[in-house]
């Protein structure tokens, strides 16, 4: 008997005490962060026609009004590559974003029934969602795909470099998501305030027009937004736009991205235990 | 000598309650209007501390609780609506923090305070399986081990791939407490599960409780039906007001102690203290139980008509406003539901904004000798509970005498829930 409960995990519970296997404990967890993760992407699609198309039809049409838009009527310069793969290579990471962002700022008070009767890290519930971005991210990639072999654009080494951007804004959305959920289950506000940093984001970021346009001088200014980096380098790697990466503006935007990440974690830590009292 | 398990020392919890608005939750432009107000205020008299706008009460759910539990030991915690059970369950399976003290666990915790917790009714039985279990805890493996055995147990087969949506209450009760009940902690957290699904399924979870509690499984287990409570557990704590006031091997003993307190402090009337029930649709003023004969004092007797008053104060109304009480036994059983609006609704009494007396009679002859408890119900129907029944909300208690008829043979008390006259004749 003595063995067995030596065996057993101790556990100290007590106010403000700090969680002394955070990381280790959410690892325990990772089935659940798995199963979350499967069940809003199996709910999504449910009692829908068109199913997964969604995740195809959403971005592709707005890839064809911003190419007709900023590329035909406004007629921005596209760098030599043609406007729907532009457009395209920002869309997807914006709209990763977007969505990511979201769906993570929403994630606790969606969840509250789970928040206010089991105990998890809570931090597993805004990382799902995120996650489960990452998998619309990957479907909507073959649009990508597919103009790269109707334009015959051949990327080269640049290519292999997609994931680290994808990491960068995967960290984006995660620390922006965790700072939002984490507000959002004391203050509702910040339930209104999602869709209007989304809706600004995508006019603020330069998801239908090159970054080029921007006059040099202010170009350091505009990678505050963490996205211009994300974008341009997506757009880098995929096109090979030489012109519009600007190395000072990427350096600021991941080194906001990492504030954003690194504040957002230590924010959530500090709330989470308070959570199911005020859900 | 079997280790112990769990120890809580000195756990407190402690909420706030503000009294502006019910929402726990705050909005960010109080928060920014009340931190104005206080700058203002502190520039105005920088000497003095000023409160804040918002009325803040202070509230002890739990305070001062210690105890140990040993392995293997299933233990009931007892106590009345509010007392802090509840809330001590939270602690323990650590949904939220103490406010003070300290507990110290040795081994896997699971706890079912809400049964189908996480369950989502877009999803199949078998997908809800799956979900649900890594909600309690349980790795993938062990869930595919044990799939079987839940749908068994459940006895949905042949509905393990439609959506819970479709679900019966029962099937989804049983489906998910059979979930719970397949999970292999060391430490078995229950809240009241067994007061949901009909007669035969609740003897099945408290078979299936036994069972994991023969197999060395430590349970905590709280109820308000002191049967289940009685057959279940080895021991007995009981709350009362956020304080442990007895804790024994003797269950019987603790059950009595609850039962005893419950009738000495009978209380006939519930009378509004503070704004803790207040809201605008319906702010209970009074509750209360009494005979037709206005000098009547309880006990009552079966034969009497007995009346139920709620007073309140109504400053809007709502056409979905339904309020009305629930009946229980002294062991918790509920006997049943009433609301104002039950009847047609051209017979429903009309309310009026400011102050209303509702008049209710519990069908004569129809309850048996013993304690009854009340509970004021009721909400804006689909939309929200405003008094959520075995929830904190204004409870009253009374009793009932034997005598009903002059019939010679039945004069002692039958072993039954109910005990009406029914009428009788011969058919020629």
């Amino acid at each position: 008997m003595s063995n067995a409960s030596t065996e057993r995990p101790l556990l100290v519970i007590e106010a403000g005490r700090a969680e002394s296997h955070y990381w280790r404990d959410i690892w325990r967890y990772r089935e659940l962060f798995y199963f979350l993760a499967w069940r809003d992407i199996l709910v999504r699609y449910k009692q829908t026609v068109i199913g997964i198309l969604w995740a195809l039809l959403r971005p592709l049409l707005t890839i064809v009004v911003f190419t007709v838009v900023f590329g035909r009527l406004a007629n921005l310069p596209s760098d030599g590559v043609p406007y729907p793969i532009l457009v395209c290579a920002a869309m997807l990471p914006w709209q990763f974003f977007a969505t990511a962002f979201a769906e993570a700022g929403n994630s606790l008070v969606a969840n509250s029934n789970l928040v206010s009767k089991v105990y998890f890290p809570r931090f597993i519930v805004p990382a799902s969602a995120v996650v489960v971005s990452v998998v619309d991210f990957l479907i909507s990639l073959l649009i990508l795909i597919g103009l790269m072999l109707w334009y015959g654009v051949i990327p080269d080494w640049r290519i292999l470099t997609l994931p680290g951007f994808l990491l960068i804004a995967f960290g984006a959305a995660l620390g922006a998501g965790l700072w939002i959920a984490a507000l959002n289950v004391r203050y509702r506000d910040f339930r209104f305030v999602i869709p209007f940093l989304v809706q600004m984001g995508l006019f603020i970021s330069p998801v239908g027009f090159s970054s080029s346009i921007v006059p040099e001088q202010w170009r350091l200014l505009y990678s505050i937004n963490p996205m211009v980096g994300v974008i341009d380098g997506f757009r880098w790697s995929v096109a090979g736009s030489e012109a519009t990466f600007y190395w000072p503006g990427f350096v600021l935007s991941l080194a906001l991205v990492i504030a954003v990440l690194v504040t957002g974690i230590a924010y959530f830590r500090r709330t989470e235990r308070t959570f199911a009292d005020v859900i | 000598m079997p280790s112990t398990i769990i120890s809580a020392e000195g756990l407190g919890k402690r909420y706030l309650i503000r009294h502006e608005q019910r929402e726990p939750y705050v909005a960010l432009r109080d928060v920014l209007a009340e931190g104005a107000r206080t700058f203002v205020k502190r520039i105005l008299a920088p000497s003095s501390i000023i409160a804040s706008g918002t009325v803040r009460e202070e509230f002890w759910a739990l305070r001062d609780v210690s105890f140990d539990v040993k392995e293997g030991d299933r233990v009931g915690i007892i106590g009345r609506n509010g007392a802090g059970k509840s809330t001590l369950l939270k602690l323990l399976s650590r949904i939220t923090e103490p406010t003070e003290g300290r507990i110290t666990l040795r081994g896997r915790v699971s706890s079912l305070l809400e049964v189908g917790t996480g369950f989502h009714p877009e999803l199949t039985g078998r997908e809800n399986i799956a979900l649900n279990g890594a909600i309690l805890g349980m790795t993938r493996a062990e869930i595919r081990r044990r799939f079987d055995e839940i749908v068994d147990f459940a006895e949905i087969e042949k509905f393990l791939d439609t959506p819970v949506k479709r679900y019966s209450s029962g099937m989804y009760m049983r489906l998910a407490f059979s979930v719970a009940a397949h999970l292999e902690p060391d430490v078995f957290i229950v809240d009241e599960v067994l007061a949901v699904g009909d007669v035969e399924f609740q003897r099945k979870c408290i078979g299936k409780m036994q069972e994991i509690g023969r197999a060395d499984r430590t349970i905590i287990f709280v109820s308000h039906n002191m049967s289940a409570i009685a057959s279940l557990c080895t021991r007995c704590i009981r709350l009362d007001h956020g304080r442990v006031v007895q804790v024994s091997g003797d269950v019987d003993a603790v059950i009595k102690g609850y039962l005893e307190q419950d009738g000495s402090t009978e209380s006939v009337v519930w009378k509004r203290v503070d704004a803790t029930f207040d809201n605008p649709w319906f702010s209970p003023l009074r509750l209360s139980v009494g005979a037709l004969e206005e000098d009547k004092r309880p006990p009552f007797d079966s034969a009497d008509d007995i009346v139920i008053e709620i007073e309140a104060r109504v400053e809007r109304l709502d056409p979905a406003l339904t309020v009305g009480y629930a009946l229980y036994t002294s062991e918790g059983q509920c006997l049943y539901w009433s609301y104002q609006t039950d009847d047609s609704p051209d017979r429903w009494p009309q309310l009026e904004v400011g102050i209303n007396i509702l008049q209710s009679r519990v069908p004569r002859g129809l309850l048996n000798e013993g304690e009854y408890r009340i509970e004021l119900i009721g909400g804006l129907h689909y939309r929200e509970w405003l008094f959520e029944p075995r929830k904190l909300v204004p409870t009253i208690s009374f009793s009932v005498s034997g005598v009903r008829t002059t019939s010679p043979y039945w004069s002692a008390k039958r072993p039954t829930l109910l005990a009406p006259v029914t009428s009788w004749k011969a058919r020629r």
